[in-house]
């Protein structure tokens, strides 16, 4: 996709098409998400966009302590998040590290989840700092015990010190170990990258080396997913639209708790983006406490107040 | 339901007990007009009534200026300038306390969004009379000498387009500096000015320090007329404005006038596109254009035109247009069917001198009063609609080719009040700002507005600065 807007693959042509980018003013930026975040989302709104955010949702467990239990509890979740109302769609992706891939796998396919996508961290997630080696094996290793979806971090060393040509490459070389089969999220760290100027940049970077969809962060880092960011992503991704014509998708994650900030994210994607981005192939919010809050807002809605928290099952 | 549409999220109007009637509020009481006139005043947005209100005639207005003159005499000149302080805070306070409902009044009186009394106006309100009630005790220092004396009787009136922030601009600095106000607010928007009346009362201030008049530009006329008036303030059109500059001269009336506009918004190839879109669109439709200070003439860099304008026209196809008291709302009702006239003989103009109109689909509410958001493509130095305030939501696209060229055209109009600058270049920025001729430039930004930052306009854009240090000294007899 990258050949209509790039002489070729080289850092030159990189490097020159990234410098044809607008900048981004910060100040501007926060003013235009500070007013989008007035948006009041009321009755027949809201109760669409709790179910749309539930299917958007990647439920996520990235701890050190995990284990195959926890992972199998999460799956559950994911498939049925309330089992007391089947009418609640199930997650978008469950999303995991890399040798909990077949453990997640399984426990989808054995508890009605088919049809949900694992999807794995790779690439020496969440630095990044390994050998080219070290993060091809992690990613073929991920898509061999079943990921369908990759969520790759970007090398933010390499980016700060200006080696662009080497991100954009690894970005390439693990796209063409997913194929055109396997879902590539390519997570820029945002945090780490810090001004909005180099968010756009690497934004471009990673459409152009062909990720499927451009993600915040790794959770890892603070500040993650800040209104900002996600404003100039979502930006980015209508801009290659018209330049490329492939609609990237957009997955802020960390940060996102409770339903009000779903809800904030979902009416940045369809003023920024447009009403096409808000479906779980081009949006997704990558979360773990996110889910209940908006299973107990959806309770709210439907019955008129608000349950206890033990309504909702913990994982 | 397969698309967010925003549920209606609408405030509720029965935050705010609108009388039947309103009186003229004088020397601290709501009283009846002396030769019982009285005129009604709508929603613009609907064009249901919404109270009578009281037409002040010359007697009215001799008995207002009359009470200003004894309060100022007796009372507001000989308290201690801390104890003024105190009522300004007090209001301020109030003000704040009853934001909600004021900013309900504003919206159904006067058409704009609730979004923006909510989040604009009615805090900047507030913010304004706590930025001069510090003043009050410290105007030894404020650089208008060691001991500056008030004028006196302030003659104050006020437009239609931000009636309580206008009438803070006003009553806060004449205040603080020692003066009284006989205040006149718009014909079409005078309800917020009854509800501070109210508030006035609410703080204790003593009688005839704050009056409030009703009525039209004869009563406006009366009162800048009148003998006994010391200082005129008036925020309005430039016509109004030269006439009251005839009216005064050769008196010993000192004048702030605020005036139009006809600001110029310039975006250079180098600009951020996405966030100077943002500026442009909250420039012009802001307030649904009725803002002197609007940046209603957009200069963009010949080289980046077309993208600005694809990504512009791409915005304003989400400009949520219809009933103002939706907090979803981003464009409101035109204030008055005789405004809605102007602008569209404005428009019409536009078309027949030959630039090219273009305004996103949008379903426009069958009663009230209403205009599309509008921009002009191809428009001339020479076109009517590139000269003339159009006070609308109605923007004119003029190219440049070079920097001295956005400047020359920038300047090239009678008006000074504001301008825009868009650059990611400080020393480009600089270079641009030193050279316009305007009273407020904005760079990155546009229609942002603080109490200690003076407003004001050059050529006939006005007379004076509002707002900030510069801003006392409309109101204050100086010692240089």
């Amino acid at each position: 996709m990258n050949s209509t807007l790039l002489a070729d693959n080289s850092e030159a042509s990189l490097k020159k098409f990234l410098k044809t980018l607008a900048p981004v003013d910060a100040v501007g930026a926060s003013a235009r998400v500070e007013m989008l975040a007035t948006r009041s989302i009321k009755t027949s709104s809201k109760n669409w966009a709790i179910d749309l955010a539930i299917r958007m949702v990647d439920l996520t467990t990235l701890e050190g302590a995990d284990t195959p239990g926890k992972v199998k509890a999460l799956c559950a979740k994911g498939v049925y998040p309330d089992p007391t109302d089947l009418s609640i769609p199930s997650v978008g992706a469950i999303c995991v590290y890399n040798d909990m891939v077949k453990i997640a796998r399984d426990a989808l396919d054995n508890g009605g989840g088919k049809h949900i996508p694992v999807a794995a961290v790779t690439t020496a997630f969440p630095s990044g700092r390994a050998s080219m080696e070290v993060k091809i094996q992690d990613t073929k290793d991920a898509i061999a015990n079943g990921a369908s979806e990759i969520d790759m971090v970007i090398d933010r060393g390499a980016f700060l010190a200006g080696n662009l040509g080497l991100v954009f490459d690894e970005i390439r070389t693990i796209k063409e170990i997913c194929g055109n089969d396997v879902r590539l999220k390519v997570i820029l760290e945002t945090g780490e990258l810090v001004t909005l100027d180099n968010v756009r940049k690497a934004c471009y970077l990673a459409m152009l080396a062909g990720g499927d969809f451009i993600k915040t962060s790794t959770g890892k880092i603070s500040p993650a997913a800040t209104a900002p960011v996600v404003y100039v992503m979502l930006e980015a991704v209508r801009d290659f639209y018209k330049m490329a014509g492939v609609r990237i998708g957009v997955k802020p994650a960390g940060g996102i708790r409770n339903t009000k900030d779903a809800m904030k994210q979902l009416v940045l994607v369809n003023e920024i983006a447009g009403p096409e981005w808000l479906d779980p192939s081009l949006f997704r919010i990558g979360a773990s406490a996110l889910l209940n809050d908006l299973l107990m807002q959806r309770m709210k809605m439907r019955d008129g107040y608000y349950a206890s928290p033990n309504y909702v099952t913990l994982d | 339901m397969n698309k967010f549409e925003y549920a209606p999220a609408p405030e509720s109007a029965a935050l705010v007990d609108i009388k039947s009637q309103y009186g003229l509020f004088i020397n601290g009481k709501f009283i009846a007009p002396k030769a019982g006139k009285t005129f009604t005043t709508i929603n613009p947005a609907t064009e249901e009534v919404l109270a009578k209100i009281a037409y002040a005639e010359l007697a009215d207005v001799n008995l207002a200026v009359t009470a200003a003159r004894n309060a100022f005499t007796k009372v507001w000149s000989k308290m201690p300038p801390a104890e003024r302080g105190k009522y300004l805070f007090r209001i301020a306070r109030i003000l704040q306390e009853r934001s909600r409902e004021f900013a309900v009044l504003e919206t159904l009186d006067n058409g704009k969004p609730i979004r923006e009394t909510r989040d604009t106006d009615i805090p900047l309100a507030a913010a304004h009379f706590f930025y001069h009630a510090g003043w009050a005790d410290k105007l030894s220092y404020a650089g208008h000498g060691a001991n500056p004396k008030p004028y006196g009787v302030a003659a104050q009136i006020i437009p239609w387009n931000f009636p309580m922030l206008m009438l803070a601009w006003k009553i806060a600095p004449a205040l603080a500096t020692g003066n009284t106000v006989v205040l006149k607010p718009a014909e079409t928007t005078p309800l917020t000015a009854l509800l501070f009346a109210e508030v006035c009362q609410q703080a204790g201030l003593p009688a005839g320090v704050v009056n409030i008049i009703t009525g039209d530009g004869a009563t406006g006329s009366h009162l800048v007329s009148h003998p006994d008036v010391d200082k005129v303030a008036f925020t309005g059109s430039t016509g109004v404005g030269k006439a009251i500059a005839k009216a005064i001269a050769g008196t010993k009336k000192s004048a702030t006038l605020e005036l139009g506009g006809k600001g110029a918004n310039i975006v250079f190839e180098d600009a951020a596109i996405d966030e100077a879109v943002e500026g442009i669109v909250s420039g012009i439709f802001f307030n649904q254009g009725h803002v002197c200070c609007a940046g209603s003439r957009l200069l963009i860099q010949e080289n980046v035109q077309d993208e600005v304008l694809e990504k512009l026209k791409n915005r304003m196809n989400l400009i949520r247009i219809g009933n103002p008291m939706d907090k979803n709302t981003d464009l409101g009702a035109i204030n008055s069917a005789a405004q809605l006239s102007r602008i569209k003989d404005l428009v019409d103009s536009g078309e027949i001198e030959g630039a090219m109109r273009w305004s996103p689909n949008c379903t426009l509410p069958s009663s009230g009063f209403w205009y599309a958001p509008t921009i002009f493509t191809g428009v001339s130095q020479s076109h009517r609609i590139a000269r003339e305030e159009i006070f609308g939501p109605v923007l004119s696209v003029l190219t440049f080719r070079t920097p001295q060229e956005a400047i020359d055209k920038a300047n090239n109009t009678p008006f000074g009040l504001s301008a825009g600058v868009w650059s990611d270049k400080g020393s480009r920025i600089l270079w641009t700002a030193k050279r316009l001729r305007a009273g407020v430039i904005w760079a990155n930004t546009f229609n942002k507005f603080d109490p200690a930052s003076p407003f004001g306009g050059y050529k006939e854009s006005g007379w004076g600065r509002e707002g900030g240090r510069h801003g006392l000294s409309g109101y204050l007899k100086g010692q240089y």
